[in-house]
């Protein structure tokens, strides 16, 4: 199939960046989406153009690394598919396709289609962890998981950090990221002891890094490639008001 | 033969004697330490992120160290073990169903057909029970059975269960385990992160690995980095080959760069070739993506009797179909290890009866299990894999059985290092899938994750402080003359790279080059092969530094010459597999070799011959490398002919 690509140009922070289109023929449908880039890039480069940076790595939809606005879809038309494992057959012959980066205030561009994700994990840093200093851990039966836990906890944990989340939340917010691993962590039983510092260790630097609050508009987990549900946010701030309140509390308490 | 010297023979690596049990506690005890007000006196730099290099880096940060990391992604979190499907191996016995320390110390060597180290293996069997709890206690979410205890599965090459995992996601859990670990000690201010660096050339001063020189992949700047030792767990080269199950950026430039500063490079043509990888659908294939071996529990490989038989796979009744490894290895059947079920499919599919495109793949079905269990059972167990598959083919794998076809996904050559995973570069230490250690010439399933946790862990955190027990080393600063001379290599060959401006592109290159390895060192290597593919990767080479261009310039983002550098060093290793695959004269594990195979076509080994690591030297440029032999004893697991029928 015939394909018009409409992709943001913008060489470095600093460039203001446009859309340019592009004609790419010949697209196979078996192709995944970031195939069909190479083809395009490969054709720029004989041509004398610069290629189109973008981010990618497995190409198996488990890294996270790749992120594209396709047609203002965040990872593109198909549900629970990031854009390296969406394939070309999702598209019609004489498509016209606009390709654009993740756009927040907290991922600011490189180049490109390459934006910058520290944020998240300053996120992970300030609290996303069970402390648990190796060679200090206790041996794995002597603490039982209920199946339903574990199951659920696994459920939050196949967060793969793309920013898809932030991407498409009109506040720009990063809470269904935190949510995610808040989750995981307090529901099982190694996660307890930090469970209220975690929070509001996180939500902190969530903030700082200048994601936007929730408003529970559930862009978030319609574009999600791993289906984070949107009730994590909910546990994420009973958590959050329980540690609120403990604050003024006593240690421990 | 013309193509390599003989140099002396390793004498010692250094693993401990005495009984075998012993050995690893008496290292442990021997070994010089630290005293914690010492270790933050004490820098060491760790290049890469995954499983070894985060739980590495994490661990040395535990105890004190100054670490400063590096990765070429943008966050740590991405590095390729996050694409490790099906589990980890670990010798608890909860299933009492006969396993042991031993056992799977025992099962390690057989499965990697004789050709690896007896007591490094004894020591990952040993702390591979210390993983598990180490990685539960982080809140890894392992599947867990109805009582809260952990679940376990069958794996290629073992007739127990001591594979642990969490859906088909277990690199992931795992990975993300040791990044959290990571990313506390970041926030601490113990670890400084330079994710999107990618290291270019190490830096040995005074016979001492003392640094590595880097590039910013967002500023384009070229740094020299000291400390006092350095730890690379950058991962293998299976991206030799273009398409494979690695991940796009996935590169030997690390290593490679070590080995030509002086560090032995280990059996670098021991590849592995998976069973089960979705088939490739055209020329425009960028990798290769795996369907993890836990789906030979339970679903059964055939292709139809008759040659060229085109009926869909509904359509052929069940006694017109072979299903192959059952009939040919009834105790171990679909679930034999790797290497014998990637050849298997390779002689059926080569005898013109594969099925799909091209004739290249078989059946994987899981039509019985899911009259036996439900579907809902399978979905639970395999859910993501089979939705995986039905985007990338269109198919439904509930309905239609899975085509699969072998393709390279793991490499168990890599630097030499000693039993402390100290390369022949003293300062210099190498961990996870980078070394060589110890699957010698076929790793089974579920081991990689093991081993690439067990050395960041457990065993360089502790083998490390008996080197570092010697410094803090002499300062050395960016004006040392060996420091100007490695980064002015960098930038040397970063401005030919960009100078060449020719007509072809880089891809266009590795393509080329992966299809020569695939062709010819690939799953079966013959010495006529070998000869052809060495001349044609130095044609290959040659042409590449006359006509590939390079878009753009060196002073910022440019993925063009990323790949290019790493094209570059891929061109240099090629030619070394090719050379280490001609040498050994033998057939053992990944590695067959056409003219030494037994009757049934099996692996023929040749054990008074090739009992040996080969360490390769590197020399320059036009001159041979030399071989270097470290004999294996094997006083606990005698080698025989490997038998999984």
């Amino acid at each position: 199939m015939n394909l018009t690509l409409r992709i943001w140009r913008q060489s470095g922070p600093a460039d203001k960046g446009r859309m340019v289109t592009y004609q790419v023929d010949d697209v196979s449908p078996d192709m995944s989406f970031l195939e069909m880039l190479d083809v395009l890039n490969e054709r720029l480069i004989l041509s004398g153009e610069e290629p189109v940076a973008f981010d990618h790595d497995c190409r198996e939809g488990i890294c996270g690394m790749c992120g594209l606005m396709i047609n203002g879809d965040a990872h593109g038309p198909q549900r629970g598919t990031t854009a390296c494992q969406l394939h070309m057959r999702q598209f019609s012959d004489g498509d016209t396709i606009d390709i654009e980066p993740w756009r927040a205030r907290a991922f600011p561009v490189i180049k490109d289609l390459v934006v910058n994700r520290n944020a998240f994990d300053k996120i992970i840093a300030a609290g996303g962890y069970i402390t648990a200093p190796t060679g200090s851990a206790p041996e794995a039966h002597s603490v039982p998981v209920a199946k339903a836990d574990a199951d659920a906890a696994f459920s939050s944990a196949a967060c793969i950090g793309c920013g898809a989340c932030v991407a498409a939340c009109p506040n720009g917010s990063g809470m269904l990221f935190t949510a995610a691993k808040v989750t995981q962590l307090s529901l099982l039983p190694q996660g307890q002891p930090e469970r209220y510092t975690r929070v509001v260790g996180m939500v902190d630097a969530h903030d700082e890094a200048g994601f936007g609050g929730c408003t529970n508009t559930g862009e978030c987990t319609a574009v999600c490639p791993k289906g984070i549900p949107l009730n994590t946010i909910g546990r994420l701030n009973r958590d959050y008001l329980a540690a609120t309140a403990k604050r003024g509390g006593t240690p421990g308490s | 033969m013309d193509l390599f010297t003989e140099g002396d023979p390793i004498a010692d690596a250094r693993a401990p004697q005495g009984p075998i049990e012993t050995r690893w506690d008496r290292r442990r005890f021997e070994a010089k330490l630290v005293n914690p007000a010492n270790r933050r006196k004490l820098t060491v730099i760790v290049v890469g992120t995954g499983l070894a290099g985060g739980s590495a880096a994490a661990t040395l940060a535990e105890q004190g160290y100054r670490v400063r990391s590096y990765c070429y992604q943008d966050s740590p979190r991405r590095a390729h073990s996050i694409a490790a499907q099906g589990g980890i191996n670990a010798a608890k016995n909860y299933r009492n169903d006969g396993d042991s320390v031993h056992r799977l110390f025992y099962d390690t060597v057989k499965g990697g057909d004789f050709r690896s180290r007896e007591s490094n293996v004894h020591r990952l069997a040993e702390v591979s029970v210390n993983i598990i709890d180490q990685c539960v206690a982080q809140g890894v979410p392992f599947a867990r059975e109805y009582g809260g205890l952990l679940d376990t599965r069958s794996f290629g090459g073992a007739q127990v269960q001591r594979t642990f995992y969490a859906r088909g996601q277990t690199g992931q859990q795992l990975l993300l385990g040791a990044y959290q670990a990571l990313e506390r000690q970041i926030g601490l201010g113990n670890v400084e992160m330079n994710a999107r660096h990618e290291m270019l050339e190490l830096i040995v001063v005074d016979g001492r690995a003392r640094g590595i020189v880097v590039r910013d992949l967002v500023t384009g700047e070229i740094t020299s980095e000291f400390a006092d030792a350095v730890v690379l767990a950058s991962g293998g080269y299976g991206n030799v080959f273009y398409l494979s199950t690695n991940a796009k950026g996935c590169n030997v430039t690390a290593t490679w760069r070590a080995h030509r500063r002086g560090a032995y490079f280990a059996n670098p043509c021991y590849t592995q070739i998976h069973p089960t990888c979705i088939p490739v659908s055209g020329d425009h294939q960028s990798k290769l993506t795996l369907m993890s071996e836990s789906l030979r529990n339970d679903g059964r490989v055939w292709v139809p009797k008759a040659k060229g038989d085109d009926r869909a796979p509904k359509d052929i009744p069940e006694e017109e179909r072979d299903y192959y490894l059952e009939r040919i290895y009834p105790s171990f059947g679909n679930l034999v290890p790797r290497d014998i079920a990637s050849r298997a499919a390779k002689n059926v599919c080569d005898a013109g009866r594969g099925v799909g495109p091209g004739g290249l793949g078989v059946y994987l079905d899981f039509a019985d299990a899911i009259d036996r269990l439900g579907r809902k059972a399978i979905e639970a167990k395999y859910g993501n894999l089979f939705e995986m598959y039905e985007r990338i083919t269109g198919e439904d794998p509930y309905e239609v059985p899975m085509r699969i076809y072998p393709a390279v996904h793991y490499t168990m050559g890599g630097l030499w290092v000693d039993y402390d995973l100290q390369s022949t570069i003293p300062g210099l230490f190498v961990i996870g899938e980078a070394n060589f250690s110890d699957h010698g010439a076929n790793r089974l399933g579920a081991s990689a994750l093991m081993q690439g946790l067990a050395d960041g862990y457990f065993v360089l955190p502790n083998t490390i402080a008996n080197y570092l027990a010697a410094g803090p080393f002499e300062r050395v600063d960016a004006s040392h003359p060996e420091a100007v001379a490695a980064r002015r290599d960098v930038e040397d060959r970063i401005r030919r790279l960009l100078a060449v401006d020719g007509d072809r592109t880089v891809d266009s290159f590795h393509r080329e080059l992966g299809q020569i390895m695939w062709e010819h060192c690939g799953m079966e290597r013959s010495e006529a092969g070998l000869r052809k593919a060495i001349d044609e990767i130095r044609a290959l080479r040659e042409e590449f530094w006359k006509r590939v261009r390079v878009p753009g310039d060196d002073d910022g983002l440019n993925q063009s010459l990323e790949k290019a550098g790493r094209v570059a060093d891929f061109f240099e290793l090629a030619e070394l597999m090719c050379v280490d695959a001609l040498h050994r004269e033998e057939s053992c594990g990944g590695h067959f070799r056409a003219e030494h195979q037994t009757p049934d076509g099996e692996a023929q080994r040749d054990d008074d011959r090739f009992a040996y690591v080969a360490a390769w030297e590197y020399t320059g440029g036009d001159e041979p490398a030399v071989l270097h032999k470290e004999d294996l004893k094997f006083e606990y697991v005698h080698p025989t002919q490997r038998s999984y029928k």
